[in-house]
């Protein structure tokens, strides 16, 4: 089905099966593989993308109700090579350990950023973390990063 | 999922005719409740029919004593919607309860109450604040909507379009969340009116129901910790047996009527 959609600032026209849901037509046809799959069951928050910057599971969405909107996948956040806020954060405070949970923790930073600018607590953002899954509990140092994140990008 | 055709419709009119089409269609929104069952199979659709996209099914307004929200409203704009918040904050707070994040960001009132899950949090509202339920049908009360596990008074095809919630002088939701899929395993909405109170239960049996006895306790200043649900009509799981409910029941009420605002 005829669907047209901005991808990470790009337009695209896209042919898409009805069923296809996003995040597999990020990774499969598209071959955009830093959202990942971790439950396909809407609960840990890996394939998180942001729609019309809005976080949202991308397994529990189908592409061709994307007509007309604005995506942004992990792969979309850095410019000419530098590294988005968030990004620069979780680098700087170690915000991960494996990196599966990373790109979508990434993500929901961002949308914590977007809903509390840079005031959000400790408390607070570990509480809206709660669609974020990290297998290897590295939930300290993710909460850091996306405190300074968020207040990196209220400064920029 | 299997395969199946989709379609995005345009107005109300338009859905009713892609859904009256030949083989089996559903009608969705946020999706976070049809595309799970159809992942597991439980549903396999041969059309879905998109109404994301229909003009001014999200709208939310208040007129006179009722705050009317519309189907296709993400739980994520009523929780931090300044008109909700105004009217019925309990209502907002409920909203915040739902999900996480990212689900609320995508998940719709239309599609909570039109599946009825026997833990869905909305169905508690609208039993508790009297609600009136508008769809392509007709209008109906919340009290004879809810008809039983994951079933409504909605016909085949008919669509709810908004939802007008009575403002109450005070309510409160109370909730116990399963920690891991964050629906209820018992909650309680709380909801007091000039004419007298209102008490939904949610998560404790196969569909939403009012607790009689509260109410008349409530309405006669008497106190609630001596009330307790019978067991034998409640559910009992993997995640927590019928009297566990019961007692959770007792507990989620008084922390209801701790909150009210």
């Amino acid at each position: 089905m005829h669907t047209r959609l901005t991808l990470n600032g790009t337009a695209r026209d896209l042919d898409v099966a009805p069923a296809t849901l996003l995040v597999d037509l990020l990774r499969d046809d598209l071959a955009l593989t830093g959202t990942h799959v971790g439950c396909d069951t809407s609960q840990c928050g890996a394939c998180n993308v942001l729609i019309d910057g809005v976080a949202v599971k991308s397994c529990t969405v189908l592409a061709v109700q994307l007509d007309g909107a604005e995506i942004t996948t992990i792969e979309g956040l850095a410019s000419d090579g530098a590294l988005h806020p968030m990004q620069a954060a979780f680098k700087e405070h170690h915000g991960l350990q494996c990196g599966f949970c990373t790109p979508g923790m990434v993500i929901a930073g961002l949308d914590i950023a977007r809903r509390h600018g840079g005031s959000a607590s400790r408390e607070t953002i570990a509480h809206e973390l709660e669609g974020n899954l990290c297998r290897c509990t590295g939930y300290q140092n993710i909460v850091s990063a996306i405190e300074a994140g968020s207040k990196a990008m209220q400064d920029a | 999922m299997r395969e199946f055709e989709f379609a995005r419709a345009t107005s109300l009119e338009d859905a009713a005719v892609q859904f009256a089409s030949g083989g089996e269609a559903a009608l969705f929104a946020g999706g976070h409740t049809l595309l799970p069952a159809m992942k597991s199979r439980l549903r396999m659709p041969d059309r879905l029919i998109d109404i994301n996209g229909i003009p001014g099914l999200d709208r939310i307004e208040r007129d006179g004593d009722r705050l009317w929200i519309g189907a296709t409203a993400r739980h994520a704009t009523v929780a931090d919607d300044a008109t909700v918040k105004a009217a019925i904050p309990s209502l907002a707070k409920l909203a915040l309860l739902i999900g996480d994040p990212q689900v609320r960001n995508r998940g719709t009132l239309g599609g909570s109450i039109a599946n009825n899950d026997p833990a869905a949090d909305y169905p508690a509202a609208c039993l508790a604040l009297d609600a009136t339920i508008e769809t392509t049908g007709g209008r109906y009360q919340a009290d004879d909507f809810f008809l039983g596990m994951f079933t409504t008074a909605l016909a085949d095809g008919e669509i709810v379009t908004r939802v007008g919630f009575r403002l109450p002088q005070a309510g409160a939701y109370a909730k116990f969340r399963h920690p891991a899929s964050r629906y209820a395993m018992v909650a309680v909405y709380v909801a007091r009116f000039v004419d007298g109170w209102r008490v939904a239960v949610t998560g404790a049996a196969p569909s939403v129901f009012r607790w009689a006895g509260a109410e008349a306790a409530l309405a006669a200043g008497q106190p609630t910790d001596g009330l307790l649900l019978d067991p034998s009509e409640l559910n009992s799981d993997i995640h927590a047996s019928a009297e566990y409910r019961a007692h959770l029941c007792t507990v989620m009420l008084a922390k209801a009527v701790a909150e009210l605002v």
